[in-house]
């Protein structure tokens, strides 16, 4: 398990001209790697951003990212082992697949890590394993897939490097109740049975509540929250003033307490309020 | 009764296979009749069929069988020509659901236009349609900007305008608000609402999100190329089991109160607004059970 850390951290696009545009603001931030993190804010908020400081492709332009205990950029001539140690599986993956079958996408990050073949074949069986993509399909070109199971191939490819941090910017959007469940699942499990550090960015609250165990809330460059998921969902009101939302349950939730029922203002599952009502009569 | 705009008779639609591969069947048999001024929400896990119905709807393909029925005619009918298929394209408009694939012009407001210039129509008309059309999704004020600095919700009305100057009579959305974040969802699907409202347009929306498909006045649900179910949302959502089954999910007001139903209390499933199922839960639990 690994540690993320971000000192002081400001970044700004476009420096020195007149599109300049301060994305972060002297973010400070620990995640150590407990489960999962959240990472919710709306369009603008710099969650991007911060994704793609910690992933290296981004370069502070003031503080520091810190990978257990290490800037990361303190040898900049080694960047890229700091790419291969923080993977990044981006919005909409499947349309990054490119090789002629799905094994040979899989199997193209270890390669570029110049492991061996062995260990490469390993790998790709691994990656196909926790990403849910049965083995039948590795001898398929990517484009056979259906759109769920060209999501997993493109899980699989990253986490076949084996990465100690795996960031996922919306690694459900678009798919179905089902497809999210699967794909969700088989991230807990994974982050569960490999301690590796997830960051989850998503949009959907009812998701976020479902897979997290806390969350990052920002907003305008700043982090306006970090708190277990019952915490940040109890204050509505200020997530709602940022342009967020919370699960539908949690306003219902909240709107009970007006009719003298109160259940708490942090329930954010079915369940959870359900249990709560059952143990209120 | 209301007028048919768009009717679907007994269905089917096969992609063709090749050497390697079979032909998949993804359309059995679908009916259904779509009335003027109506909002319709289709809704399926991916795969069963919804995006498929949407293309043949707007007859970017041809059914294997059944009819596809434009006010009344017959679009599949034998002696239908080309010319008559992009006619009748001209009723009806298509939203799609990644916002970056579909602008095509450097300024919105040429963007909105481009559709109306590839008709012909002339250039004063198309100005006053292209006004009005960026009145009508809230983005006047951004006639002059650049499309690729507009956030998502704000490039999707962008793309609803460019559908809307065509004056479309009926517009399809695939999935419009996927891509986007609980802000530019709000403003897109507050503009399908604001469109089928006051200015009448038939609406039919693809989507993944339940509380979208609440807000129609009627729900299709989709599974293996077949219809699930048809209803008003109350009638859909009151029984979660058959969705339940073929994985999809009800809202979160209707699963609460259908955990409460079964635990003995008397109350109605077919709620969509928190603060009306937090009302119904007060009264149910100072009731008790029945």
């Amino acid at each position: 398990m690994a540690t993320v850390e971000l000192r002081n951290v400001s970044y700004v696009y476009n420096k020195g001209t007149p599109y300049e545009a301060k994305a972060l603001d002297n973010i400070n931030l620990t995640m150590t790697g407990e489960g999962i993190t959240g990472l919710i804010g709306h369009t603008g908020s710099g969650k991007s951003t911060m994704m793609q400081l910690i992933n290296a492709l981004l370069k502070p332009t003031e503080g520091q990212v810190l990978i257990d205990g290490v800037d990361i950029w303190s040898e900049p001539k080694k960047i890229r082992q700091v790419r291969f140690k923080a993977g990044l599986v981006m919005q909409y993956p499947e349309y990054q697949l490119f090789a002629e079958t799905v094994e040979e996408d899989i199997a193209y990050g270890p390669r570029n890590m110049g492991l061996s073949e062995d260990e490469v074949q390993k790998r790709v069986l691994q990656g196909a394993e926790f990403a849910g993509l049965h083995p039948d399909l590795l001898a398929k070109s990517p484009f056979e897939l259906s759109g769920g199971q060209k999501r997993r191939a493109a899980l699989a490819g990253v986490i076949a490097m084996s990465p100690k941090i795996l960031i996922l910017d919306e690694p459900a959007a678009g798919l179905d109740p089902g497809g999210r469940r699967e794909i969700l699942g088989g991230v807990k499990k994974y982050a569960r049975e490999s301690g590796t550090n997830v960051i989850i960015v998503s949009h959907s609250m009812e998701d976020m509540a479902m897979y997290c165990d806390d969350l990052v809330v920002m907003a305008s460059g700043k982090i306006l929250m970090h708190a277990p998921c019952a915490d940040v969902f109890s204050r509505a009101d200020e997530l709602i003033a940022v342009g967020l939302d919370v699960p539908q349950i949690t306003r219902v939730a909240y709107m009970l307490r007006q009719y003298g029922v109160d259940i708490g203002r942090d329930v954010y599952t079915v369940d959870w309020a359900f249990d709560k009502l059952r143990s209120k009569k | 009764m209301k007028n048919i705009v768009l009717e679907a008779k007994n269905l089917s639609f096969e992609y063709p296979g090749d050497e390697d591969t079979k032909p998949v069947s993804a359309l059995r048999d679908v009916s259904f009749a779509i009335e003027e001024g109506s909002f319709t929400a289709i809704l399926g896990h991916n795969g069963s069929g919804k995006s498929t119905l949407a293309k043949l709807l707007c007859m970017i393909y041809q059914p294997t069988a059944g009819q596809i029925l434009l006010n009344g005619r017959d679009m599949t009918a034998e002696g239908i020509t080309e010319k008559d298929i992009m006619d009748a394209r001209r009723e009806i408009g298509m939203v799609f659901q990644n916002p970056d694939n579909q602008i095509v012009a450097t300024v919105v407001e040429e963007d909105v236009a481009f559709g109306c210039e590839n008709l012909g129509i002339p250039s004063a008309e198309i100005r006053r349609r292209v006004d009005e059309a960026l009145e009508i999704v809230g983005m006047r004020k951004y006639a002059r900007h650049a499309p690729h600095k507009l956030s998502g919700g704000q490039k999707q009305r962008v793309a609803i305008a460019g559908t809307i100057a065509m004056k479309r009579k009926i517009i399809i959305f695939d999935e419009s608000t996927a891509m986007l974040d609980p802000l530019g969802r709000k403003e897109v699907m507050d503009t399908i609402l604001r469109l089928n409202k006051e200015d009448g347009i038939t609406v039919l929306i693809i989507t993944h999100y339940m509380n979208e498909a609440a807000m129609a006045d009627r729900v299709i649900v989709m599974n293996e190329g077949k219809i699930l179910t048809d209803g008003t949302p109350g009638e859909v959502f009151s029984q979660p089991e058959p969705l339940w089954e073929v994985g999809l999910d009800v809202p979160q007001t209707t699963e609460i109160l259908y955990k409460l139903k079964k635990d003995g209390y008397d109350v109605p499933l077919d709620v969509f607004e928190p603060e009306q199922c937090a009302r119904i839960i007060a009264q149910a639990l100072e009731r008790g059970r029945s």
